[in-house]
């Protein structure tokens, strides 16, 4: 449940003494409350749920995670490749 | 997609397969807390790559599916009044009440509107200042927060034609629920991702102190729930039970304070009758005698308002793991997207509809198409 | 299926449901969004009451013969709203719709009929700038607006503008295109990239609006499909996936048919921007409607030529091969999806909504 997008961060302004920004989200851009994540910037990635920011990605975990995984799915490509070759 | 769609990578997605198949050297019964996740894992087929071994069974995270019937009958009676807007998220207008949905509500003249954001709801009511505008606050612990801001700018603007219909529900209770019972057979969860984002996960420590029993808090994309699956297997294999973090690009162990702090201002823990699953007690958020302004259900008079709700359904085996929709015998029979006789097969998240939607081919029941 | 209000017991598990089984005795939105409920009442009102063999075919338009020639008919009713929308309004829908309900049938379009509900207070500017868009849409694609009709209905009853267009059109030589046409080793081709139309109209509602580049897609597919015919003759059956999108379609043909139809997800055209709104609004872009875009069941042979027809015309330059026809599973439409495991693509029940979930 909890269906939430990553969007980036394109401007940010006040309205209404609420912290409101610009995300777009691959393509489509959409006004967001940001009040959750005061320490987001504009060029930032959050996780939008129903409008609000609920978390700031966090890029440098994002990147070391996503290395390992990336270097598991290199792994594994080789690895079905060479079984084939047999 | 940004961090969206290297999170579909097959190629990855195969690696953790494989991994999962090597490490599994014994049959374990895993469960996913949130609809989204069974979503996802229905839609891309993910039960169907896992090791014969590794079960997963679909848990109660599904708000659509556990919101009270006498909600949804409050909903219903407030819809129906002259004057009145019920302004709602798209999921709960086809969930049927005790004699109807709010869909036909609509279709009797009711003014029932969907919005994606609470901030729509506020909105709304701005600019219709003639009509009582209800909002139909719905939600896990994701959706408080949000849920909480638009009541608490309503206050601070003195809206005066603005009010909530609210019906939270918390996880770790259900989990605590869904542990303690005689029948669990679940042996490791996939932690609710973005209810984490928001609470942390400082809450689980306690459930695997008490139970024994790994969590590991899991995103929504293949990758992320295969990764998930894998440090569940990985654990278990080990003898382990501890509370990890998969979801790490959102996720943080103190979770997000800011919105914390606005549900705990707007709202109060209070006991939650969860449809299919009976009353748990602590398990629900009402709102604060401060915002008694904004509570529909006293301002409309439904407080009431109960409703007819038999001792069992097969519902509440599917939405504690102990069957399958599949093993239903009304499960795409009696029982469809179009005719529902539960909630889990009207959410688009619920376990049923998933299944119907994506697995009924291979449906053990009799019937099926 | 059981109607009524009471409780059903599954007596088998002794398990008794909460939810009773509501009895449909009015008519809901769901009914006419182009999924399950749509066909359920089409199945229990419509059918049983005008029997004929045409009507039985079900297609998007009947084909009709009148002294040795014939003849495509088609009617469509148009109650879009927001009526005016990036990319067009009622009016260019009412003559594309209707045009694309004909040329589906391989009938080269000829005369449409238009008919107004028009609601008392209607700003005339509004009414003149519709039937300005309705004149170009209909210069554009060469019929000609032959007979027409006005009502007008208090203020409350409309919204606004409800218009109905019927079509005649010329079915050339012995061309049977139909839904029941498909054979296992078919291709299933599509013209571009789905769901443009029906994130446009959601972009522009009260409640869901967010900025993009959008447009409705909305286009009069005739001279594509002419193209089509022209490149090869194992063109089985074609089909413009409105409302229930590129699903319904298929589904439809694979139950005619009684064939299975197999996807491949990542060969699915879809534009960054729509498959965006898609995920923000938890939406399923094979469930959302397309007003320009047509689908084609190809025998093998033929499908490299008419894919190459179709991107030389303008309307089909993102056209794509996106599965095949099978003899496994008849009536089931199912996709490979990009983790290479399998899913249906069912029928929805009612209109699909947007989710939190």
């Amino acid at each position: 449940m909890c269906l939430a997008i990553p969007g980036k961060i394109l401007t940010i302004e006040e309205q209404n003494n609420v912290r409101i920004g610009r995300v777009q989200f691959g393509g489509i851009t959409r006004e967001t409350c940001l009040d959750f994540c005061p320490e987001a910037e504009v060029g930032d990635y959050v996780i939008v749920h129903v409008g609000f920011a609920i978390s700031r990605v966090d890029r440098e975990e994002a990147e070391r995670s996503y290395a390992l995984l990336e270097s598991m799915g290199v792994l594994e490509a080789e690895l079905q490749s060479d079984l084939e070759d047999l | 997609m940004k961090y969206l769609d290297e999170y579909r990578d097959g190629r990855i997605a195969r690696a953790l397969m494989a991994e999962i198949a090597r490490r599994a050297t014994r049959p374990w019964v895993l469960m996913e807390i949130c609809g989204g996740q069974t979503h996802t894992l229905m839609r891309f087929g993910i039960d169907e790559m896992l090791p014969p071994g590794v079960e997963m069974v679909h848990g109660p995270g599904c708000p659509v599916c556990v919101t009270p019937l006498e909600i949804i009958d409050k909903a219903i009676d407030i819809a129906s009044r002259p004057g009145v807007t019920l302004v709602s998220y798209g999921d709960m207008l086809r969930v049927p009440g005790s004699h109807q949905d709010l869909f036909q509500v609509k279709a009797n003249g009711g003014d029932v509107r969907i919005v994606y954001s609470p901030t729509e709801a506020l909105k709304f009511a701005r600019a219709n200042p003639g009509r009582q505008v209800v909002f139909f606050a719905v939600g896990f612990e994701t959706t408080a927060p949000a849920n909480a801001m638009a009541v608490w700018q309503a206050k601070r603007e003195g809206l005066k034609n603005f009010s909530m219909l609210a019906s939270h529900v918390l996880v770790p209770p259900a989990i605590r629920a869904l542990l303690s019972s005689p029948r669990n057979r679940v042996q490791g969860f996939i932690g609710p991702g973005h209810v984490c984002t928001v609470m942390g996960y400082r809450e689980y420590e306690e459930l695997i102190r008490e139970f024994r029993v790994p969590i590991v808090v899991g995103g929504f994309e293949p990758v992320d729930l295969l990764e998930a699956i894998l440090m569940l297997v990985v654990q278990l294999e080990e003898g382990r039970a501890e509370v990890e973090n998969q979801y790490v690009r959102s996720v943080t162990y103190e979770g997000n304070l800011p919105a914390q702090k606005v549900l705990a201002e707007v709202f109060e823990v209070c006991d939650r009758k969860w449809r299919g699953l009976g009353g748990i007690a602590e398990s629900g958020l009402a709102l604060r005698a401060e915002y008694a302004d904004f509570d529909a259900d006293r301002i409309f008079g439904t407080q009431g308002v109960t409703a007819e709700e038999p001792a069992e359904c097969i519902s509440a085996e599917v939405l504690q793991g102990w069957r399958k929709p599949t093993d239903c015998p009304a499960f795409a029979t009696r029982c469809t997207p179009e005719n529902p006789l539960g909630a889990p097969m009207v959410s688009s998240e619920g376990a049923c509809a998933a299944y119907y939607q994506y697995r009924r081919h291979l449906a053990t029941a009799p019937g099926g198409r | 299926m059981t109607r009524g209000t009471k409780q059903e017991t599954n007596i088998e598990a002794g398990l008794v449901c909460p939810v009773p089984i509501v009895s449909r005795d009015s008519v809901l939105l769901g009914h006419g969004s182009g999924g399950r409920m749509s066909a359920e009442l089409l199945h229990d009102i419509f059918l049983p009451a005008f029997q004929n063999s045409v009507l039985a075919r079900l297609d998007d338009q009947a084909i009709v013969e009148v002294n040795g020639c014939r003849l495509a008919f088609t009617t469509d009713s148009f109650v879009v709203k927001p009526m005016f929308f990036p990319g067009g309004d009622i009016g260019s829908l009412a003559v594309n719709g209707t045009i694309n309900d004909l040329a589906m049938g391989g009938a080269v379009p000829l005369f449409l009929s238009l008919a107004f509900i028009l609601e008392e207070g209607l700003s005339m500017d509004v009414l003149r700038q519709v039937v300005e868009s309705i004149r170009v849409a209909a210069g554009l694609a060469g019929v000609s607006i032959v007979t027409g009709d006005t009502k007008v209905v208090e203020k409350g009853s409309g919204d606004g503008i409800f218009v109905n267009t019927s079509g005649i059109g010329m079915v050339p030589g012995s061309l049977c295109l139909s839904a029941d046409q498909a054979r296992p080793g078919d291709r299933v081709l599509l013209s571009g990239t789905i769901g443009d139309h029906g994130i446009t109209i959601l972009s522009q509602r009260e409640g869901l609006q967010f900025e993009s580049a959008i447009q409705s897609d909305t286009a009069a597919l005739h001279t594509l499909v002419a193209d089509m015919l022209c490149a090869g003759d194992g063109i089985r059956c074609l089909r413009d996936p409105t409302r229930g999108g590129l699903s319904s379609s298929l589904n439809e043909i694979a139950g005619r048919s009684q064939v299975g139809i197999h996807l491949d997800e990542t060969s699915i055209p879809i534009r960054e921007d729509v498959q965006g709104a898609c995920e923000m609004l938890g939406l399923d872009p094979l469930y959302v409607a397309n007003e320009g875009k047509l689908v084609a069941i190809v025998d093998p042979h033929s499908a490299e030529p008419v894919l190459e027809a179709m991107r030389q015309n303008p309307l089909g330059r993102g056209a794509q091969i996106i599965g095949t026809v099978t003899d496994t599973h008849p009536g089931l439409v199912t996709m490979r999806t990009r983790l290479g495991t399998s899913r249906i693509v069912d029928l929805l029940s009612g209109d699909q909504l947007p989710r939190i979930c």
